[in-house]
């Protein structure tokens, strides 16, 4: 039991710096309020996706370069096959497109796995041909969303019976952040299979020496990271209400927050709701630095210098972890 | 032992190639219903290429396996797991980042008959929720056990699993492992301890170049007979080869390398010894007593736990390899693999020295170089008609190219690692006029080999190593493969001495006197 | 059928082929060069002359000195991708501040940062052992954000490119670039460091062997420290000539070159883990993509199929050079 509250204890951190964090905000600008709170969900959830994405494959060993190209690509096809559609053509791309991140997932892992060229390589090509596809598929920003697909991201809940009080601090983005996990994680992390992508990314040989399929394992985990990316993919459509071909920032942001939520870059130690709250604690960081008008590419100097140190940080903690 | 029974597991015929290596030419192995069968061969006899095979790690190129008279096509573990195979390794093959219970469902293990098994081996409170990362090593070798026998295998292959476990946890596993038989399953057995195989096995089969050689019962004095059986007709060779060594003058030397009550973890303990400039000492181990990790700790790569090394009668320490060089110490690989610069020519190979270290950055005096390197060439005789890429060398060659460097370079003191393994004859006779000529020239030679026979060929001295420690040091006459053979099991040298009792080795790290 | 043809001393046809390509990949890249300009001779006759060949090469220089960059580091198993971040930023310190300064401070101040940024890279992959893929991305973000801020505080002071960088840029002496007169010199030493001086070895050795090295004695930071800060100049000599080319200073002036050169690399022939590759066929490279890249307008392919194609090529490239590799 103590063994499990030292690994929890990583999150519990990042939870005491989140909430400090909030509280820094509420100091700096009183009336910072629900409201904003939903607005900075909502900028998080690309975000939070990108890295359950990269999360899943570097607990696996691995690492996907091209999640970010992977999100543009799923974003044109979503806004594409919504664009001038009734509401209820939603209801068909959504479960298309989330395929279609698995499919694109998967190819990286049987690329990887047949071609025997390292998972780096073969992604970062992949990177520079989902680019490529994603400017095909929709060659300038455009598009379309359904109203309620688009209306999933903003604003707050509201249930009947709680004080608008509560609900009011829990944003539809971060319900939706909320619902995927626990739709996709939860029952993962419990399987035959989670125990695998953990396996692998632990120890390939004891995995394989203990009868885990690797190959499958590797090109299963790449397809939920598919997933997990397609549904960033999504979230781009539905808060702009278009698709965009060129990739946002998120390969970086990713490995960051991947490094930061406690997942060792080696593999196969580390969750998935670590990763996700220091998405939100990066996100709280950059508020806070626009709230104290420091200059917005300031903000982002700083926000990159974190993101390099931090991952400088995770590698010196793998070479320990090598070394002993 | 109910001898009529037909066998539960058969392998006939087994043969593996990689390309023009034969790692295995025709193994068998016949394991009967309740027996606990030992398999063993002295190093390079392809023990490790037929364990891989049983547990469909690897392919056979030709053979077949059958279990319960069935032909099995055993593709991967999981397929050996299904047909009823499982092993244990002296390496645990739990996930070190998965808690014991996630490690249990991992493998589809019942709990209950897994904590039943642990209790059995010996281990009393046990936290399943705890990282296997966190359990020591010794409990880990022990739940890895626990979990195979939790899914009652009808053959359970222990690899080397007893090695290096505290003796009350050894004489738990032994004791269980014994009983397992009473109900009709099988053990594969390999450890390189004849005292748990005299006390546990009831056949081994013997393994010599790829080859099964025999299948004798286990009885008293039977050590003999498979000592001569892994040697084979080799043994016969000795008398000629003990003149060899008679006839070499002994001057000794100045201290070069002293060693003093060396450690490496739990792998080398309290290992010490001296070498003499001009003089070439042995050093003779079977495969993981910690021979590996003496010559890292020697070549700077890795450091020791405690313990001092001397150079020159000045204690060192060694952070990097760079440190050993700049003493004049060099280390020959065993691997070529992790020596040479595969892609790379034969010159650039032997000039690596040269360039390292900013202060040579500059440009390269070409027509020095090739002076140096052909000097060097000459010398080893290497064979550059394949020109270009070291890889397009045979092994000898490159074998040649990894000792040139360090010639051209003028180290000291050069410590081989096996340099003759997978070579011709003719390359071994040229290494072995080398590395004398190197101790004529004064330079001196730590030399590990796992051909035993080059001991009196081109040695001084034998320093046996066995479990991590010294356990004799043979004068190079008296060094002749059976003696070696004896002291590298850890074996008392006086064939006649006291019988001991299985538990009563002292080599055993904490074993009772 | 092919072990009958190892034992005989004249190896199989297709596996001498394997070997020369593995060995001399210059003669196929040579081959390939003057097949894809007949292919466009072909389909758009009368385009190739002289005027068209000294464009092809004044395009191609500034590729050819990101693929140096590229080179240098994939030799080590590595990969720089903070040379468009680095080469713009030398660009743009260099047409705002040549107003304020003299040539020598001027060029001094602009290659500043890609030495800071060059070590920055060299201490994260050197020391930290970070990915460096994953360190020059982050150094480039980082790099990128500190030209914005910069951009803003002198906006107002306006920039101009100095006649001498237009000159080296764009010029032609006698129907010859003269781009040339810089870029010869530096190919020539980067030929020269790569074969014939220590630290190339040392290069080579870390690249194919890690561990090898290290056994004869190499420090592995030292060598990867000094490859990055030459790395990060040559890509800021690549943006101060591209700028003379362009002639207009943004802020993602050389961000395009950046995936070329990588491809150009590795068509080259530079192996992406290491240890094999030489810049004389990475030139070559950056010819060949130029080349491509006129062909694929002039088929009027759009925009995402070309960048598609880089990917494909890059990871068909890797696999094929490994089979080579493996074969012969």
């Amino acid at each position: 039991m103590i063994a499990f509250s030292l690994r929890q204890s990583w999150v519990i951190g990042l939870f005491v710096l989140f909430v400090a964090l909030f509280v820094i905000t509420r100091f700096i600008q009183p009336s910072y309020g629900a409201r904003d709170f939903a607005s900075l969900t909502q900028a998080a959830l690309p975000y939070a996706f990108a890295v359950a994405a990269q999360t899943v494959v570097v607990l696996a060993g691995g690492i996907d370069l091209s999640i970010a190209a992977m999100m543009a690509v799923t974003s044109v096809t979503a806004a594409l096959l919504m664009k001038d559609q009734s509401a209820a053509s939603a209801l068909y791309a959504v479960p298309l497109v989330i395929a279609f991140g698995f499919a694109l997932g998967a190819l990286n892992g049987i690329l990887i796995t047949i071609s025997r060229v390292p998972d780096i390589v073969v992604t970062l090509a992949m990177m520079f041909v989902l680019q490529g596809l994603a400017l095909l598929i929709l060659p300038s920003p455009g598009g379309g969303a359904a109203d309620w697909l688009k209306a999933m991201v903003v604003g707050s809940l509201s249930v009947p019976g709680l004080p608008e009080g509560i609900s009011a601090w829990i944003p539809h983005a971060l319900l939706l952040v909320v619902i995927a996990v626990c739709l996709v994680w939860i029952p993962l992390k419990r399987s035959q299979l989670g125990l695998s992508i953990y396996a692998i990314g632990s120890s390939e040989l004891a995995a394989f020496r203990s009868g885990v399929p690797v190959a499958r394992t590797r090109i299963l985990a790449y397809g939920i990271g598919g997933i997990f990316a397609a549904l960033g993919g999504l979230t781009l459509t539905m808060s702009t209400g278009i698709g965009a071909p060129i990739p946002g920032p998120y390969l970086l942001a990713s490995v960051a927050a991947v490094v930061l939520g406690g997942v060792a870059l080696t593999g196969g130690r580390g969750g998935l709701v670590g990763p996700i709250v220091a998405v939100f604690v990066l996100r709280l960081v950059r508020t806070d630095l626009t709230l104290l008008s420091v200059d917005p590419n300031v903000t982002t100097i700083i926000e990159g210098v974190i993101m390099v140190t931090v991952v400088m940080f995770g590698a010196l903690l793998a070479m320990r972890a090598r070394s002993t | 032992m109910p001898m009529t029974t037909s066998p539960l597991l058969e392998a006939n015929g087994l043969v593996k190639t990689y390309g023009a290596v034969r790692a295995l030419r025709n193994a068998s192995l016949s394991l009967l219903p309740g027996e606990v069968h030992a398999l063993m061969g002295a190093n390079g006899a392809g023990k490790s290429t037929m364990v891989k095979i049983l547990t469909g790690a690897l392919r056979p190129t030709t053979g077949r396996i059958a279990i319960r008279g069935v032909e099995q096509k055993v593709r991967s573990p999981a397929d050996a797991r299904r047909a009823g195979l499982v092993s244990v390794y002296q390496e645990p093959s739990l996930i070190p980042d998965l808690d014991v219970l996630s490690n249990l469902r991992l493998t589809r293990t019942p709990v209950d008959a897994f904590r039943h098994w642990v209790h059995e081996l010996g281990v009393p409170d046990l936290d399943l929720g705890e990282m296997a990362r966190d359990v020591p090593l010794a409990i880990l070798r022990v739940l890895d056990l626990a979990r195979a026998l939790a899914i009652e295998p009808d053959v359970l292959l222990l690899d080397e699993m007893t090695a290096a476990l505290p003796a009350n946890l050894a004489e738990k596993v032994l004791e269980v492992v014994r009983r397992q038989t009473q109900t009709g399953r099988s053990v594969i057995f390999i450890s390189h301890r004849f005292l748990e195989i005299s006390a546990l096995c009831d056949r081994a089969t013997i393994l010599r170049d790829g080859e099964t050689v025999g299948v004798v019962d286990i009885g008293p004095d039977v050590e003999d007979r498979i000592v001569e059986l892994m040697l084979g007709e080799r043994i016969l060779r000795k008398h000629g080869a003990a003149v060899a060594a008679e006839a070499r003058p002994h001057a000794q030397g100045k201290t070069r390398l002293s060693v003093k009550n060396l450690r490496v973890g739990t792998k080398l303990n309290d290992v010490s010894f001296d070498l003499h400039d001009g003089e070439v000492v042995g050093v003779v181990a079977l495969e993981g007593q910690g021979q590996d990790e003496l010559f890292a700790a020697l070549a700077g790569s890795i450091r020791p736990s405690a313990g001092v090394i001397e150079v020159e009668g000045e204690a060192v320490k060694f952070g990097k390899p760079r440190d050993a060089i700049d003493r004049g110490i060099a280390y020959v690989p065993g691997d070529r693999s992790d020596a040479l610069l595969m892609h790379r020519s034969v010159r650039e190979n032997i000039a690596l020295p040269f360039s390292t270290g900013v202060r040579r950055w500059g440009p390269i005096n070409m027509s020095n170089e090739r002076t140096t390197v052909l000097r060097a060439i000459e010398r080893l005789q290497i064979d550059t008609r394949a020109q270009g890429e070291v890889r397009r060398l045979s092994g000898g060659n490159q074998q040649k190219v990894t000792i040139a460097r360090w010639i051209a370079a003028d180290a000291k003191t050069i410590l081989c690692f096996d340099p003759t393994r997978g070579i011709d004859v003719r390359t071994k006779t040229q290494i072995y006029a080398l590395v004398r000529e190197l101790a004529a020239q004064g330079k001196s030679v730590l030399y590990y080999t796992s051909e035993l026979e080059e001991i009196q060929l081109v040695c001084d001295r034998a320093v046996a190593i066995f479990g991590g420690r010294v356990v004799d040091v043979l004068p190079v006459e008296i060094a002749d493969e059976l003696a070696l053979t004896r002291a590298a099991y850890g074996l008392p040298r006086d064939a006649a001495a006291a019988d001991l009792g299985i538990l009563a080795d002292p080599t055993r790290p904490g074993a009772a006197p | 059928m092919s072990e009958i043809a190892d034992t005989s001393p004249q190896p199989h046809l297709g596996r001498r082929l394997r070997r020369l390509m593995a060995d001399q990949p210059i003669i196929p890249l040579m081959v390939l060069l003057i097949l894809l300009c007949a292919v466009l001779q072909l389909l758009s006759p009368g385009i190739i002359n002289p005027l068209w060949v000294a464009n092809t090469i004044k395009f191609a220089i500034p590729l050819a000195l990101l693929a140096g960059a590229q080179t240098l580091t994939m030799l080590t198993g590595g990969l720089d991708l903070s040379v468009g971040t680095v080469g713009t930023m030398a660009a743009f310190i260099m047409a705002t501040q040549i107003g304020h300064h003299d040539p020598a401070t001027t060029l001094a101040l602009s290659l500043l940062p890609a030495v800071l940024i060059g070590l920055a890279n060299g201490v994260g992959v050197g020391i930290f052992r970070v990915h460096p893929l994953i360190m020059t991305l982050g150094t480039g973000l980082v790099g990128s954000g500190i030209l914005q801020v910069y951009q803003r505080t002198v906006i107002a002071s306006g920039s101009e490119i100095p006649p001498f960088i237009v000159w080296l840029g764009t010029g032609l002496t006698y129907g010859v670039p003269n781009a040339l007169l810089l870029f010869v010199p530096i190919a020539a030493l980067i030929i020269f460091v790569l074969r014939r001086t220590g630290f190339g070895r040392q290069v080579y050795a870390i690249g194919d062997n890690e561990k090898a090295s290290r056994l004869s004695g190499s420090t592995y930071w030292q060598v990867i420290l000094a490859l990055y800060v030459a790395s990060s100049l040559l890509a800021a000599i690549a943006g101060l000539l591209y700028v003379g080319v362009i002639r207009t200073p943004s802020l993602t002036l050389l961000e395009p070159l950046v995936l070329p050169s990588v491809a150009a690399t590795i068509i080259g022939g530079t192996s992406i883990f290491g240890g094999r590759g030489s810049y004389a066929t990475a030139i070559l490279g950056a010819l060949i993509l130029r080349v491509l890249t006129t062909l694929l307008t002039v088929l009027q392919m759009p925009e995402g199929l070309r960048q598609g194609l880089f990917g494909l090529v890059i990871l068909l490239v890797t696999a094929i050079y490994l089979r080579i590799i493996e074969d012969s």
